[in-house]
Formats: structure tokens, sequence, C-alpha cells
């Protein structure tokens, strides 16, 4: 009698064991079936989109054929690139401080609360900000409304992996430069960033990742144009503007570059993210 | 005499660098410290400049903008219901169907996965949270929209839609783009969101209480539920809060499939609006007057919710860790 109530209770216990981590097997499942099945649905449409073409010929009119998407890989690599070299020392030096000086302070206990809520921050609502500062005020877009706006979303990445990897140096390496009288800027520089440099090049191109497929922000700041420019004093065309333009719209050709620009943004980001893994785990077995 | 001579030379030249020093490192901390503090600035600006320009709206209708549904360009006349209503819910769906799967997801990789297939397959699930959201907005539109209205909208219809009062949710047109298909594009985005911070909690628990448990004959499952859920609880409902944020203010999935109606519907498939599609759709084409100012109260909206949910997720996530230091 005992035994039975015993042998019921185990059973019970091993069938929900079994229907809990096969649900959690299922899901596992369902998540690779959707990064697949984005990936597959990219590089089926994105393919056919690629040529010569798309490389050297700019956006095309309303109603006309072809075209290409030059002005927008240009546009987007020029506004990017302006955001890195923006947001790296801005974001490595506010790092510095969080890590090396700040510590237990008050003032650096806010910055990074501060930090992680900009980190998560949702990108339209930046946009609105530098559209209000920047241009609403100078009354015109432009590439450089559009690269600040990214870099606002670049920094707190910069500046969180940043401290995060200065605070994975041994602090032992630290005390034998204080040791030697080097002065403590010094050994902030030369010492604890040399030694975190993997690191921190890993949060930058995190940093690069993130931006380079930003749409929102660049909506009301960068605009979009038609045409093939590298003035960033005025509207500029980029990829992820283009993607949301080009995708609603009635022409076959258009949504085909949008398909295009897709798969090429996607592999750019996706390259990133495995590039700065490779380098990680490097400098981890190094 | 001579020894004596050259020594004070050598201090007044110690003297003298180490004054250089002292001024190159006041230099350097200042100026860390300034670049800490434009991150600082960014967030006061960010809030000042949006009370700024959403003022006009806000000194014309009161806080009733927030509880109005009417949204009439063309007489002027704003509220922001329908657009708050379409965010929370769509967020909420979205976590519905999210926290679920990543919870499933996290178990798997930190308890049943084999060991050499676990980082490939967490890298891949960080992949899927690398992907653009402007990426999920075009597959959703493109791709699951049509599949959706074929088979998943008439099957929800003719069983759930048959529930009396819960029935209200599943009817109208199978068109597809609404409210239902952003909320499920969403969860696709969330996911991997969730799951990551799952698994890293997850891995924080002291291998001794699981061996422990483990040692008296628990099964895998009562493991995760009785010793890595509990340990874990306040840095899992972080990570949670860290997706509803993500959520709430994501704009490129959403605005391709919400349908961009100002509707408010009490079936979740109809078309509908959120805050971040609105002003996707809406802010290039308003005029500087009410329009505009009303677009910024949205946004102010938008800001003050996900300020207050992500700093909840924060907070729950530092006491985790606070409590993982006195525990070991």
């Amino acid at each position: 009698m005992m035994n039975n109530i015993n042998q019921a209770l185990y059973a019970k216990r091993k069938r929900s064991n079994f229907i809990g981590l096969t649900l959690s097997m299922i899901s596992m499942g369902l998540g690779m079936i959707f990064l697949l099945w984005i990936l597959s649905i990219l590089f089926y449409k994105g393919f056919s989109a690629i040529d010569l073409d798309m490389f050297i010929k700019s956006t095309p009119a309303p109603g006309t054929d072809g075209g290409g998407l030059a002005n927008a890989i240009l546009g987007s690599l020029m506004i990017v690139t302006a955001c890195t070299l923006i947001s790296t020392p801005i974001g490595v030096m506010a790092g510095i401080y969080l890590s090396e000086y700040g510590a237990n302070s008050k003032i650096a206990a806010i910055t990074r609360f501060v930090n992680d809520i900009m980190l998560s921050a949702p990108s339209i609502v930046i946009g609105l900000f530098i559209y209000a500062v920047i241009v609403a005020q100078v009354k015109h877009f432009s590439g450089w409304a559009g690269t600040i706006a990214l870099a606002l979303i670049a920094i707190p990445v910069v500046v969180r992996t940043t401290e995060n990897m200065l605070q994975l140096v041994p602090i032992q390496l630290r005390e034998a430069a204080y040791a030697l009288g080097a002065p403590r800027w010094k050994v902030a520089f030369s010492v604890t960033l040399t030694a975190a440099k993997a690191g921190v090049i890993t949060g930058i191109l995190l940093a690069l990742a993130r931006v380079s497929g930003e749409t929102a922000p660049l909506l009301f700041t960068a605009l979009n144009n038609q045409f093939f420019s590298t003035n960033m004093n005025a509207p500029m065309a980029n990829l992820p503007v283009v993607i949301f333009q080009f995708a609603m719209s009635p022409y076959d050709n258009w949504v085909d570059l949008a398909w295009g620009a897709a798969l090429l943004i996607t592999l750019f980001v996706l390259g990133l993210n495995i590039l700065t893994r490779v380098i990680f785990r490097e400098k981890v077995q190094a | 005499m001579n020894t004596s001579q050259s020594s004070d030379m050598l201090t007044l030249q110690a003297k003298k660098v180490l004054k250089i020093q002292r001024i190159q490192d006041f230099v350097f901390h200042k100026s860390t410290l300034f670049f800490a503090l434009t991150v600082l600035f960014a967030l006061i600006g960010i809030i000042i400049s949006l009370i700024v320009s959403a003022w006009p709206a806000l000194s014309e209708f009161g806080p009733g903008f927030f509880f109005t549904i009417e949204w009439d360009i063309i007489n002027g006349k704003f509220g922001g219901l329908i657009a708050i209503f379409g965010t929370v819910v769509t967020a909420l769906i979205a976590l519905l169907i999210a926290v679920p799967l990543s919870f499933g997801v996290a178990v798997f990789l930190t308890e049943t996965c084999p060991v050499p297939l676990r980082r490939p397959l967490g890298t891949a699930v960080e992949l899927l949270a690398a992907v653009p959201s402007i990426i999920y907005g075009m597959f959703g539109l493109f791709i699951f929209a049509p599949l959706f209205a074929e088979y998943i909208q008439p099957a929800l219809a003719a069983s759930l839609g048959q529930v009396p009062v819960l029935g209200y949710l599943f009817t109208g047109a199978f068109n597809g783009i609404g409210i239902l298909c952003a909320g499920l594009i969403l969860a696709m985005m969330v996911l991997p969101f969730i799951a990551s911070v799952m698994r890293d909690v997850f891995e924080i628990v002291p291998p001794i209480l699981k061996e422990s448990a483990y040692g008296i004959g628990c099964t895998t499952w009562e493991v995760v539920n009785k010793i890595v859920l509990p340990y874990t609880k306040t840095g899992v409902i972080g990570g949670i809060m860290l997706g509803l944020g993500r959520a709430l203010g994501e704009t490129m999935a959403v605005t391709f499939v919400i349908g961009n109606a100002h509707k408010l519907s009490a079936s979740l498939f109809a078309p509908g609006n959120s805050i971040a599609s609105t002003l996707a759709n809406e802010f290039g084409e308003a005029e500087p007057g009410l329009h505009y100012a009303s677009l910024f109260s949205l946004g102010l909206a938008l800001f003050a919710i996900t300020f207050v949910v992500l700093a909840i997720a924060k907070v729950m996530l530092a006491r985790m860790e606070a409590g993982q230091g006195k525990k070991t």
C-alpha cells in the first residue's frame, strides 16, 4: 500500500520532469527555428537583389527601373564611422572614470545607473531629442544630427564594457606600477587600459554593431537623400531609412533593394558580433 | 658637501616632476569626470527638451491628454490613449509569450544541453538578439503576417474565439497585421534578451546547492523549480523587466506590422498603433504646433514608462548581485 503511493508519486515526479525538460527543449528549438528562418529568408530574398548595380548606382526615383544603394551605403558608412570616432573617446574616458577614479563614489553610482537606463532607452526618443535640440534649431536635417543621435546610443555601450573590462584587470598590476612611482593617469592609460585592450575593443565593435542597424533615431535626423552626397551637413541617405521607406513602397524594384540592403546590414552586424567573440576568446586564452 | 648638494638638486628635480605629474593627474581625472558627466547631462537634456517641446500640448489638454481617445489632426484635437494602450498591450502580449519560452531556453542552456553544444547555442541566442529590429519588421510584414492571416488567425478564431467573453479578443477580419501580430514579432525579438539574462543569473547559482538537491534525489525539473528559481528570483524578474523595457520602446519591428490605425478595438486582430509607431509615421509630416507638441508628449510618456520599468529592472539585478556576494 505504502509502496504503491510511493511509486505513484515517483512516476508523477518523473513525468513532470520529462514534460518540463521536453518543453524547455522545444522552446530552444523554436528559438533556433526563428533564427534560421529569418536568416534563410534574408539570404533567399536578399541575394537575388545583390549585384554590381547595387554598389555603383544611387537609389532610384519613384517609378524608374533599376538603381542601386551606392548613396545609402556610403551614407551609412560615413555616419557610422563618424559616430564611432565620437563615441569611442567619450565612452572610454567615462569608463576609465567609473572604474579608476569614481569607484564607490556617489556620482559614479548615479552615472552607472543613468548609463544603464540609456543603454536600453527607446532609440526613437533619442531621435526626438536630437530633432528638438539640433534639427529644429538649424532648420534642416543633416548627417551630423544622425551621427550625434547614434553616438548617444553607442556611448553607453562603450562605457559599460570599458568599465567591466577595466575591473577585470588584477589590482596587483596597478599596485606594481604605483610602486614604481607612476602617476595615476599613466597607470590608468598605459597599464590598466593596455591590459584590457581586447575587451575595450570588443565593446567598441559591439557599439558599432548596435548602431549600424538602428533606424528610429535616423528617421528625424539624417532623414534620407535620393542622390549621391558626401555632405554631412545635409540630409543623408543611409541603409536603415532606405529599408524603411522602400519596404513600405508599392514598387517591386524598391522592395527588392530593401531586401538587398537588409541582407547587407544583417551580414555586417552579425559578422561584427562573431568577430568580437573571436577577439575576446583569443585574449582570454592568451 | 658635494653629495648633499646633489641630493638637494635631486629633491628639487623630483619636486618639479611631482608637481607636473600632479597637474597632469588633475587634468586627466577631471576630463574623465567630464566625459562621465556627459552621459548624465544627456539624460537630463532629454527630459528637459521633451518637456519643453511637449508643453504646448500638455498645457492645452492637461493631464487628460493621456486618457483621451481622440486623435484628430485636422481639427487639432489630440489624446494619447490609443497609442499608450497599443504600446502596453503589444508589450504585454510579447512578455506573455516570450517569458515562458526564454525560461525554457535558459533551462536548456544551463541544465540539459550537452556541454560541447552550450557555447555555440548560447552564441546563436545572442546573435538572434543582435539582428537589427528593422529586419524583424520586414520579416514580420512580408513573411510572418501572410502566414499568420492564413493559418493562425482562423485557427485562433475557431478555438479561442468561441470561448465566451475571451472570444471578443479573437474576432474580426484576418488581415495578418494588427496588435496581435505586432505582439508576436515583439515576442520573437525580446526572447533572446530575456533568455540571455536568465541564463546568466542561473549560472551564478552555487553548484553546492544544486548538487545537494540532486544528492537527495531531486529530478532536474525540481532542481530548477525549487533551487535555481527561488535563488535567482530577483535576477529573473530583473531580466523580464529589461525585456519589457525593450518591448515598450521598440519602433521598427512594431511599425511594420501593427497596422497604424488610430482606432481602439476590443479585438487583438484589429490594427492599432503604439507610441513608437505613431512617432515613426507622423513625426515627419507634423507641422509645428499642437500636432507636433502632442507627438512630443507621447514621446515623453514613452520615456517615462520605460524609465520606470528599466529602473526597476536595474534595482532588481543589482540586488541579485549584492545577494550573491553574501551567500557564496
